[in-house]
Formats: structure tokens, sequence, C-alpha cells
């Protein structure tokens, strides 16, 4: 069957994913730069993941496309939450870091 | 019906996964501040729910990706109470 072959590809590229966000996590410098990574990373390989195995099982792909749905919009909240949090109660950012666009809008 | 997995497919998928949750709980255990062992949480979380779709393919049981939807929901709302309350406001 070839939608079986097509899931299969699907699962793997969405597992690569997954693993490479995982590194990005574990290898970044800093708290801003590891939401970054992790939260690109880590959605598409979720969206892949789970569409590829709706693909393999036909009669699954309307639940699993709910999930994936959910998944992608509810994990850049998140992470926007995250990121705020940590700014307002003063996470450094890393010495390599250039520009800070968020200081300015904070006194007006 | 749908055509089974080999064999050799799950061995892949669960290797590149299982590297992935040990860089996070590496992370989780070596994080210099708060924000990063959230940020190592709220990955952990995110690769759990794939992870559960998957099982649920590998058992032949539609009822486990009600498991991964329900998942999906309390992580959200965990995340987003744990940044509420490093904010300061809980």
């Amino acid at each position: 069957m070839w939608y079986a072959i097509l899931g299969q590809i699907f699962i793997v590229i969405g597992v690569v994913f997954l693993f490479l966000g995982s590194l990005g996590i574990y290898r970044m410098p800093d708290v801003y730069n590891r939401l970054q990574a992790g939260t690109k990373a880590t959605t598409l390989g979720s969206f892949f993941t789970i569409v590829g195995v709706g693909t393999v099982h036909p009669a699954w792909f309307l639940k699993c496309l709910i999930i994936a749905l959910f998944v992608l919009f509810t994990n850049p909240v998140s992470a926007h939450a995250i990121g705020k949090a940590s700014y307002k109660i003063g996470v450094k950012m890393t010495d390599r870091s250039v520009v800070d666009q968020y200081k300015g809008e904070e006194d007006e | 019906m749908f055509q089974e997995i080999p064999g050799l497919m799950w061995y892949i998928f669960f290797i590149i996964i299982s590297g992935g949750f040990f860089l996070l709980f590496l992370r989780f255990l070596r994080g210099p501040t708060t924000s990063d062992k959230v940020v190592a949480v709220d990955g952990l979380t995110t690769v759990t729910t794939p992870t559960l779709v998957l099982l649920s393919l590998f058992f032949k049981r539609g009822m486990y990706l009600d498991v991964a939807l329900v998942y999906a929901i309390l992580a959200y709302i965990t995340v987003l109470a744990i940044a509420r309350y490093l904010e300061g406001g809980l």
C-alpha cells in the first residue's frame, strides 16, 4: 500500500525533528535560545509524527488531525508565556546576544 | 484495515525518541536557573504526546489516542500555570 510507506516517511521525518529539538534544548547557551530551538523544531516534529500515524491508519486520521492541530495551536502560547515570565524575573541573556528589543517597550 | 509496520522501523522510531528524552532529562537535571528546568519540562511534555500516539499505533488500540489528547490538554494547562507562578502572580 502506498499510504503506509508515506506514513512511515512522515513518522521518520517527525521523529528526527523531535530529536533535533531536544538537541537544541540541550546545546543552546541561553533560556531564550533554548525556547526558540525547542519550540519550533518540536512543534514541527509533533505535527509530522501525529499526521504520519493518521496516514498509516486511515481510520484514525480525523482524531490524529485534531490532536496535531491542538499541539500546533497551544505549543507557541506556552512557550511565549515561559519566555515573558523568565524575562520579567530577570534571567540574563548570554554575552553574545546583540540586541534586546523588549527593553525599550517596558519603559513606556 | 491497515498495513503492519515492520519491526525494524519501530526500533528506529523508539531509539531516536529515547535519545531526545535522554537529552531533555539531562537538561532538566543540569539547568542553571529555574526557567531552564521549566523549558526542559515543556519539551518533555511536547515530546511525550507524539510518543503516546506512536504507542497507540504500536498496541493497535484506538482508545489510547484519547489518552494522548487529554495529556496534551493537561500539559498545556500545567505549563501555563508554572509560567504564571514564575511571574509572581499566583
